[in-house]
């Protein structure tokens, strides 16, 4: 490492095209979307350059912030219900023998064989009104009605009538889950894969049981994990507009519904814009407070 | 010590892995207070014991009973012993003081009592000043000791140690063995050991079992094992020996009578019976080199140095003798000795008295 920031140029070969494609492909993009976020939509649609703060003031006027509001708790929620989902598949994949690792992760990778589209689409399959579980319930209702018949009670059950499953706030967090239990459950089982046993039988030996050794030994030092899961999962799902769009109601409306109505249909780019970086704005934040804490730790940790 | 009750009680112990037979129906008496040693080469399933002590692997066969109780089926924390792993598992996320004190808290000692408790574990240990620490700030010795410390706090029948110096630097290794007796006859805990270094056995155990391939092979104190090994095994395990093959031909008196090629028929003291082909054998350090022919009574081997090894405070010096093995005597090198007195190519005699000569019947 010291020897290639010494070589200057071996540096620039290696880390040249990692670079570019960050600019090209990231940077660039951004700081474009930015400039427009101070920008005015034309009558035509044409975004014109203006300079002025007014569609930020028009993202938190309070429909917009409800929206905001909105998002993040779904996003949240369907973080934390992926953490609970996620860690104890992870936790089985990191502890499964050796030579059962590699088929149960390509279980968890094997949706992103398909489409997230079709993925979508397979949960109105399930949960439609003539949908996998209904008509399930709707058989089991048949053969209890039949029962029921045959012991001279033929009006008890009533008719089936189909569960409205669909396109609510709930089935919206469901498909969120499903989406992205991936994205929690790889960085999570990376780390503990590489967790050393020795700390779980040491917190046993000392006399913990199961439940104190998860939360005071196991969590904590999977918390990087736990983190990184719980990050992408969260930006993921508070950003997707695909799975509200397709399973949600008429309230179940998120920021990336909105933002892509204002880029789609209503073709205002600079209101687009500004919401989405009145979003990208606290992660960012976020971010730079993470860096600085990392950083004062790292300091105080040099001195003692 | 023979009619005390032993702590721990290991009973025709086996542990299979698959078709690994790693601890082959081992029995085992520690008593209590004693500093005992399981040792052997790598993978000779000294870890595997130790572990089933622990409560992490369960027997195949066979019974443990810790201070009296049996441990089948009991949780390793529900058992009467501590651990001092090979890696030291120091919670990295928790500082010196709470990784002392989580022993205590998950068992519900008051808070009150933890931080005395704490403390003194730790003084015991010589880190009193560092409490506040987290392990990334300590050294690998200091990391050992907080491992020490978080086990002896709990205060155990037993306490297990697997390869507790191995991570250390040689001179850092040595002051710990001396540490370890120290504190062993401070607490008054029995301690057991699994280590792969002889010397560390031998100095600091009361006794050792020598293990091979999941089997014991003797149980004795470090004096006995190196003076009356009771196999090939032992032998060449504890210190170096130079062995020859021998056929018995008879017993005379307290004496062996066994007939060694190119040597003849040769008398050694030897206690029980012995027949067939055996070994005999005799330490490096227990034999003389002259370059006339010894007097009588003493067995003597002639042979041409074929190596000099320097160690510093003593020499090896390998001597291809006329049967065809080859031998080593070591040599200090003191005031009385210069370096130059023996050279590659000399022809010399090597001999030892009857009396240290190893009759190996395995
Ligand atoms: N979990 C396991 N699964 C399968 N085989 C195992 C397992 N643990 C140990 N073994 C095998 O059992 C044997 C004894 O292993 P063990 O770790 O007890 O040896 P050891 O004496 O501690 O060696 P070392 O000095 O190298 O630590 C070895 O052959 C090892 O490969
Ligand atoms: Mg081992």
């Amino acid at each position: 490492m010291e020897d290639w920031r010494k070589n200057k140029l071996a540096f620039a070969i290696f880390m040249g095209p990692a670079t570019f494609w960050l600019l090209v492909f990231f940077t660039i993009p951004v700081v474009v979307i930015w400039i427009y976020s101070f920008g005015e939509r034309g009558p035509m649609g044409q975004t014109y350059l203006s300079f002025s703060f007014d569609n930020y003031l028009r993202a938190i006027e309070p429909i917009h912030l409800k929206i905001l509001w909105k998002s993040i708790w779904i996003g949240g929620l369907s973080t934390f219900l992926c953490l609970v989902v996620g860690f104890p598949v992870a936790l089985g994949i990191a502890f499964a023998p050796d030579r059962w690792k590699n088929p149960l992760l390509l279980v968890v990778v094997l949706p992103f064989f398909t489409n997230m589209l079709i993925r979508t689409f397979a949960w109105i399959v399930v949960l439609g009104s003539r949908g996998v579980v209904n008509n399930g319930l709707g058989w089991m209702h048949g053969q209890l009605d039949w029962l029921f018949t045959l012991v001279g009670q033929p009006d008890l059950m009533g008719r089936f009538v189909p569960l409205g499953l669909l396109y609510n706030n709930y089935t919206v967090i469901i498909g969120l889950v499903y989406v992205h239990l991936p994205f929690l459950i790889l960085p999570l089982y990376a780390t503990l894969e590489k967790l050393d046993r020795s700390y779980l039988e040491a917190s046993l030996d000392l006399g913990a049981g199961q439940w104190r050794t998860f939360f005071s030994v196991l969590a904590p030092l999977a918390m990087p994990g736990i983190v990184t899961g719980c990050l992408l999962v969260f930006i993921l799902s508070m950003g997707n507009f695909l799975v509200p769009d397709r399973l949600g109601g008429t309230d179940s409306l998120m920021i990336g519904n909105l933002i892509a109505q204002e880029f789609n249909k209503a073709r205002d780019w600079p209101f687009g814009a500004a919401l989405s970086f009145a979003v990208m704005y606290p992660v960012f934040i976020f971010f730079v407070i993470n860096a600085l804490r990392a950083r004062f730790k790292e300091r105080a940790r040099g001195r003692a | 010590m023979t009619d005390a009750k032993p702590i721990i009680s290991i009973r025709n112990v086996t542990k299979n892995f698959g078709r690994v037979t790693a601890v082959d129906n081992v029995s085992i008496d520690v008593m209590p207070g004693e500093f005992f040693a399981l040792l052997g080469p790598s993978g000779c399933g000294k870890t595997t014991l130790l572990r089933m002590l622990a409560g992490f692997e369960t027997t195949s066969g066979g019974e443990i009973e810790i201070d009296g109780q049996a441990m089948l089926g009991v949780p390793p924390n529900k058992r009467p012993v501590n651990m001092v792993f090979q890696s030291y598992a120091v919670f990295p996320h928790m500082t010196v003081f709470d990784n002392v004190a989580y022993g205590l808290k998950v068992t519900g000692v008051p808070k009150a009592e933890i931080t005395g408790q704490v403390e003194e574990a730790l003084s015991l240990v010589h880190l009193e000043d560092y409490g506040r620490r987290k392990p990334d700030q300590l050294s690998g010795g200091q990391r050992q000791r907080v491992a020490l410390a978080r086990a002896l706090v709990k205060k155990p029948k037993v306490l297990l140690l697997d390869e507790p110096l191995s991570a250390l630097d040689a001179k850092l290794r040595e002051a710990m063995r001396l540490e370890l007796v120290r504190l062993q006859h401070s607490v008054g805990i029995t301690f057991v050991i699994v280590t792969h270094d002889q010397d560390e056995a031998l100095s600091m155990a009361d006794r050792a079992a020598v293990m091979d391939r999941g089997v014991v092979r003797q149980i004795a104190p470090p004096g006995e094992l190196y003076e009356h090994p009771n196999s090939l095994f032992v032998a060449d395990f504890i210190g170096k020996v130079n062995m020859l093959e021998a056929k018995v031909a008879g017993q005379s008196g307290g004496d062996l009578v066994v007939e060694v090629e190119g040597m003849g028929r040769i008398a050694v003291p030897h206690e029980g019976a012995a027949a067939g082909n055996i070994s005999i054998a005799v330490r490096p350090e227990k034999t003389l080199l002259s370059a006339d022919k010894p007097g009588e009574g003493v067995l003597a081997l002639k042979g041409k140095i074929s190596d000099v090894a320097y160690y510093g405070n003593e020499s090896h010096i390998l001597l291809d003798t006329e049967t065809g093995v080859q031998f080593t005597s070591t040599v200090q090198n003191d005031a009385r000795r210069t370096e130059s007195s023996v050279a590659i190519g000399d022809d010399l005699w090597i001999s030892w008295a009857p009396g240290n000569t190893l009759v190996l019947a395995e």
